[in-house]
């Protein structure tokens, strides 16, 4: 990053910066303009596309990742934000060949139809699990009201991450 | 035992709840969508669109947007090839060719706010944008027309100039068709009623909310033939639109679906498609276009609203006699509303003797409407479930028993067409009566449970499938139906059925149009019936072939030998029985590889046609006039449940978008005729945090045309849940509602009035 | 987007030399929940509804991050002096502040109430007042406790009432080279609290139609002090000082409530848009009127 002698603060200029931060634990580096979104650094120069544009606006949840322990809607954070922050996508919920828990019951309780949602409802899911081990109904509905699905109506997703919280409690 | 079967077979495979094929790939971000495709050397491109609702175009003037760093092509209407005026069949629909051409850029009129002008490519898609600001267009602003009030009246700005109806003659008009339903004599049978309810239903626009919006990556090469990966429920239906809109041959198109992120109906027809094309022909790079949610709402097309006036009378003992009906749709910007199809399922489930039905197809200065979901008939479901909702009331009648009464069975006759053939919507009501739900007391002020039923055709049309035996002995099914909601699961699962395999060694491809024959679109309920029809056809094809590579290794007739329970059979010393396994393994010296094949072509509409019937229990504030929804149940006939998970999976999100439909969604346009809520903030699609755990019954009463029972399931659950939300408002409030949607400023309204109406009453009395 | 530079100054005096030297091209941001919209869309200011024929302003060219200044990303309370809160803090740092949750619950919930869980991680109670928008959720929460808003301009501080810091719809006293660098907040009294809800047509996820603001504090049954403030019923959030008046020393009856409903109802000017009619509107600000005081004087009585 230069320095401002002007303004004595660290300055990204218009052009292509350089950016250093961890993604699904690993470090990484990445080249991007100060006016490309932490999405489109994702999905355009990272090329991990899991976390998906459904609005732009933050209405819809699908591009949400987590950032130090938090879900973020990452069309609304720039990507030069990403620097030195801890950062989990959809890519990383699995370790290797084992899914995660949410991953396996969404499979198996059909908790998606197209599946152009489900990376952000993972993320969510995760997030909410991570904080709160035992969530009832209401709080999981609370937890994901920021993440819409127009296919499911949202009992099956519900279910999934009930089953999943039961699995994780019981050390699966 | 795969082989006989109208429904009531006892499957191995068919009715379980395999985890679908395609599932890890979308758990963990691998799976690609349309916006996910990247190419070398790919380049962005933007759509410009019009800010006025109507308006000539006298000049489009793009300079100084091509002299911009990084832009390297600009194309507008003038790029296009003169279309054809005429109506031809494409896919589902009819479908004018120069209409089509006028919508993906406009011509030298724009239509509505967002209507495409021109479109650019450059190297990153925030230089698009600042490009498209750059271009100049001049316009001659015209008088909006946005209601079909306004379009119909008699001095009404004209829309298409060319534009004319039967009855008008050649006088230049907004309303595209009329048509007509009759049967019996109407004014006799609403004479013969003790009880007659007439009700004027007023439903706003809505959109089908998919959370994927449009794309399309176009390539070109310099030898004339385009690929164009994209969002669709219909490769095919893209191919030919393409074709025609572009001026070119179907087979120098090909087109690629990818994973596709919700359609309902929308992802039917094309708008950026022809754009990537001819982008990526002028600049000789790959060109990605992706909507905007805004542009996905102001430009892509959202189901009419629509005003529908009714009048039904029945007797005093519950027998309907008679029902009139009115209905004027919005097309949008060019015709084709689902009127038609409105008017053929407002009285679907019931017998009745007279009735007249008209329905008018109007052009307002609205984006093109484009299918969604059971196309027309939940509009006319509010206005018809309602009113048998209120004449049940002064019958003294439980709703349901009054549906039953007056219920369509085999041998009714339909709106249109022939009889219908073996129905459920008898079992469908009554799996609704014997619910848990319906059983239980509703208690607690300001509360009220409602139902209502609806009717949709589902289609059948054409499909292709190959069934390609492994030499491994597993299989792969190749089909050309995208799938977007589990449907290659159901595919496997068929497959699976018939060649006596595990469902995991079954391998579903959704494949792009030079792979696999010709299929029509994902919609219209139509893809586990005519495509599940193709598949089975395909795998009893490979079957047929496997006996008789069998029969050739016990040198026997390809008659006497037996396929159970996943073996191959022959009476005689030495035959010992084999499994598909390994039969594989011998292919290649029998005769080389097996591939079954198949292509069907199932008829039109009304195939298997579908019930399905939603209560609700709401909580109204009466203060606010908010709804809350506390308990949902929707009951519906599937024929045949192939997987069980996702047939409840499309009752549930048809059920969910119904009372999305029914609570706050609606499109806003001011009086210049700009949509002001062109977000997700503002377009008011159910959260989770809106509804309850959505309880489902799946009733199988088999399609006696189908060889595994099956109906289309996708669509009609989303026809009954407005009315149903409507009649339960009134038993929680006293009050009717005829709006769409039943947002809580005008329920409010509504409830006040109804609260001063009664005050005033009560004062009278004394 | 067009070209931007992204600037992140560690202090006050930092941030200010940053924004006065670019002036109005330069555009101060914390969650970021606001800003980008308005990137994308290409304008300076209200993407949204209530900004609807507001003057526009430049495209910012300079983006500032004020999320690394520590003074804004406090929560400093003390019995007496009373809170002083950052503008930075996000709105779920003030959900999990036990501080915030037990001595000012109705500005806690308000800001727990801002769009959805990815919204609160980002978005800031200060972000919201800045953007200056009439229906912003905390902005009612914190007039009816009386919060000032600290600015800053690297030399001197000036205090200004937070019913007073928005102009218009997306205009605020700032002045170029001035940062919000926090609210003070008065100590609450024995027996008050407050009370903060909105009407929207969903459970979560809309922009309030109307919000309603209100302190109380209780001498057994009699009002000593009250404050309620409006949001979303007019060109700015509304410090309804008549109805707030027409409670001080009454006994909190029914009558009092309807009364003070029926004035604030008298106070608000909101429109007809897509959210909702003015009537509708009116008529929500006394039912919420009614009902926040109501929870307002059941926490006051329920506090030592």
């Amino acid at each position: 990053m230069a320095q401002n002698e002007k303004t004595n603060g660290k300055v990204h200029p218009a052009k292509k910066t350089r950016v250093e931060t961890t993604i699904n634990g690993e470090t990484v580096e990445f080249l991007c303009e100060p006016r490309q979104s932490m999405l489109e650094v994702l999905r355009d120069v990272l090329e991990l596309t899991g976390s998906k544009e459904g609005c732009l606006t933050g209405d819809c949840g699908a591009c949400s990742v987590i950032i130090d322990g938090r879900t973020v809607c990452s069309c609304l954070m720039f990507g030069v934000e990403a620097e030195g922050k801890n950062i989990t996508t959809v890519e990383g919920l699995a370790e290797g060949a084992k899914l995660h828990p949410l991953q396996q019951k969404f499979l198996e309780d059909a908790s998606l139809q197209c599946g152009i949602c489900t990376p952000g409802f993972l993320i969510s899911a995760k997030a909410l699990l991570d904080r709160n081990p035992n969530p009832t109904e209401a709080e999981i509905r609370y937890a994901l009201a920021g993440n819409l699905c127009r296919c499911t109506g949202y009992d099956k997703i519900v279910h999934a991450v009930l089953d999943a919280a039961k699995v994780m409690q019981a050390g699966g | 035992m795969a082989e006989s079967t109208n429904g009531n077979g006892n499957y191995r495979v068919i009715g379980t709840r395999p985890i679908r094929h395609d599932g890890v790939d979308k758990v963990t971000g691998r799976a690609k969508y349309g916006a996910d495709y990247a190419f070398p050397g790919m380049l962005f491109g933007k759509v410009l669109r019009s800010p006025h609702a109507h308006a000539n175009i006298k000049s489009i003037n793009f300079d100084k947007a091509l002299k911009m760093p990084g832009v390297k092509a600009i194309v507008t209407a003038a790029d296009l090839p003169e279309a054809e005026d005429s109506t031809q069949q494409v896919g589902e629909a009819a479908m004018n060719p120069r209409y089509l051409s006028m919508n993906i850029l406009a011509h030298d009129k724009v239509l509505y706010d967002g209507h495409a002008i021109a479109a650019v490519a450059a190297t990153s898609i925030h230089i698009a944008e600042e490009a498209v600001r750059l271009i100049e267009v001049e316009y001659e602003v015209l008088p909006p027309v946005m209601t079909v009030d306004d379009a119909m009246k008699k001095n009404a700005a004209i829309l298409l100039p060319k534009l004319r109806n039967k009855e008008e003659g050649d006088h230049p008009t907004n309303t595209a068709s009329h048509l007509q339903f009759k049967r019996g004599d109407v004014a006799a049978g609403l004479q013969a009623a003790d009880f007659v309810v007439e009700r004027e239903f007023n439903t706003a626009m809505v959109h089908q909310g998919y959370i994927e919006p449009h794309n399309a990556v176009g390539l070109y090469n310099s030898d004339g033939h385009g690929t164009i990966y994209c969002s669709t429920q219909g490769a095919f239906d893209v191919r030919s639109m393409c074709a025609q809109v572009l001026g070119l041959s179907v087979g120098m198109i090909k087109v690629v679906p990818a994973e596709i992120g919700g359609g309902f109906g929308g992802k039917t027809t094309i708008y950026l498609e022809p754009l990537s094309l001819m982008l990526a022909k002028k600049t000789g790079h790959p060109v990605k276009l992706v909507m905007t949610r805004g542009e996905v709402l102001r430009a892509s097309g959202p189901t009419s609203g629509s005003k529908i006036k009714i009048k039904m009378g029945c007797t005093r003992d519950g027998k309907i006699t008679g029902a009139e009906v009115w209905m004027a749709y919005e097309a949008g910007a060019f015709p084709g509303s689902p009127v038609g199809a409105g008017a053929m399922c407002v009285l679907a489930p019931y017998n009745i003797d007279n009735f007249q039905i008209d329905g008018y197809d109007v052009v307002v200065n609205r984006p093109k409407t484009a299918a969604y979901r059971a196309p027309g008939a939940t509009n006319a479901a509010m206005a018809g479930e309602t009113v048998i909702d209120e004449l049940a009331e002064k019958c003294g009648l439980d709703p349901i028993e009054f549906r039953v009464a007056n219920a369509c069975k085999e041998g009714s006759a339909q709106i249109v067409g022939p009889p219908y053939k073996r129905i459920g919507f008898i079992e469908t009501v009554e799996a609704i009566k014997n619910s848990p739900h319906y059983k239980s007391e509703l208690k607690g002020a300001n509360r009220g449970r409602g139902m209502a039923a609806g009717f949709w055709f589902n289609a059948g049309m054409q499909s292709s499938a190959t069934v390609n035996i492994q030499t491994d002995g597993t299989a792969s099914v190749i089909t050309g139906s995208a799938d977007i909601g589990g449907s290659r699961a159901s595919m496997a699962m068929i497959t699976a059925e018939v060649l006596g395999m595990e469902v995991t060694d079954v391998r579903p491809t959704v494949a792009d149009t030079d792979s696999v024959g010709h299929t029509d679109v994902t919609g219209g309920s139509r893809t586990t019936f005519a495509t599940g029809m193709a598949v089975y056809n395909a795998a009893q094809d490979a079957l047929k072939q496997l006996k008789e590579r069998a029969a050739k290794t016990w040198e026997k007739k390809p008659e006497d030998v037996k396929f159970e329970d996943g073996k191959f059979s022959a009476e005689g010393d030495g035959i010992k029985p084999m499994t598909v396994k390994q039969l594989a393994g011998r292919l290649a010296r029998t005769g080389g590889p097996v591939t079954g094949r198949a292509q069907v072509s199932t008829g039109g509409i009304g195939v298997g046609p579908a019930f399905a019937a939603t209560c609700v229990d709401v909580e109204v504030d009466p203060d606010t006039g908010k709804v809350q929804i506390l308990r949902c149940t929707v009951a519906q006939d599937a024929g045949k449940a192939i997987h069980p998970s996702y047939v409840e999976g499309q009752m549930q999100g048809g059920t969910s978008q119904g009372l999305g439909w029914a609570l706050n969604e609606e499109y806003f346009y001011d009086a210049k005729g700009t949509l002001r809520n062109s977000g997700l903030l503002d377009y008011r699609m159910p959260t989770c945090l809106d509804l309850p755990m959505i309880e489902t019954a799946i009733v199988e009463i088999p399609n006696p045309i189908h060889p595994l029972g099956v109906r289309g399931v996708g669509e009609v659950s989303i026809v009954p849940p407005p009315a149903a939300v409507a009649n339960a408002i009134y038993r929680a409030t006293g009050v009717r509602m005829t709006e769409l949607p039943m947002s809580p400023p005008r329920l409010l309204k509504a409830m006040l009035e109804n609260r001063r109406a009664h005050d005033l009453q009560a004062a009278a009395a004394d | 987007m067009q070209e931007i530079s992204y600037e992140v100054p560690t202090t006050v005096a930092e941030a200010v030399t940053m924004l006065k030297h670019h002036g109005a091209k330069a555009r101060a941001f914390v969650g970021g929940t606001d800003l980008l919209i308005q990137l994308r869309a290409g304008v300076a200011f209200g993407h949204s509804e209530e900004f609807r024929g507001a003057e526009p302003k430049q495209r910012p060219e300079f983006i500032v991050d004020l999320k690394h200044i520590k003074e804004l990303r406090q929560i400093k309370f003390d019995a007496n002096k009373g809170l002083r809160l950052g503008a930075a803090v996000s709105c779920i740092e003030i959900h999990e502040s036990e501080v915030m949750r037990k001595h000012y619950p109705g500005l806690t919930e308000a800001a727990h109430l801002i769009g959805s869980l990815q919204i609160q991680n980002r978005a800031s109670v200060g972000g919201n007042l800045c953007n200056g928008s009439p229906a912003a959720d905390s902005t009612p929460a914190l007039i009816a406790l009386g919060a000032k808003a600290l600015i800053g301009d690297g030399n001197t501080s000036r205090e200004v009432a937070v019913e007073e810091f928005v102009l218009s719809p997306g205009r605020t006293v700032l002045k170029p080279g001035e940062i919000l660098v926090e609210f003070l907040i008065p100590a609450p009294k024995p027996h008050s609290s407050d009370s903060y809800l909105r009407f929207i047509p969903r459970n979560e996820m809309d922009i309030a139609v109307v919000g309603v603001g209100t302190s109380l504090t209780l001498e057994g049954d009699v009002v000593k002090a009250a404050r309620i403030a409006l949001g979303a019923v007019g060109p700015t959030p509304i410090f309804a000082s008549k109805a707030s008046e027409s409670l001080l020393g009454k006994t909190l009856d029914e009558a009092a409530i309807r009364e003070a409903a029926r004035i604030a109802i008298e106070t608000a000017t909101p429109i007809d848009d897509m959210r909702g009619t003015a009537e509708f509107r009116k008529h929500i600000t006394g039912v919420l009127t009614g009902r926040t005081l109501k929870i307002a004087a059941e926490r006051a009585r329920n506090k030592q």
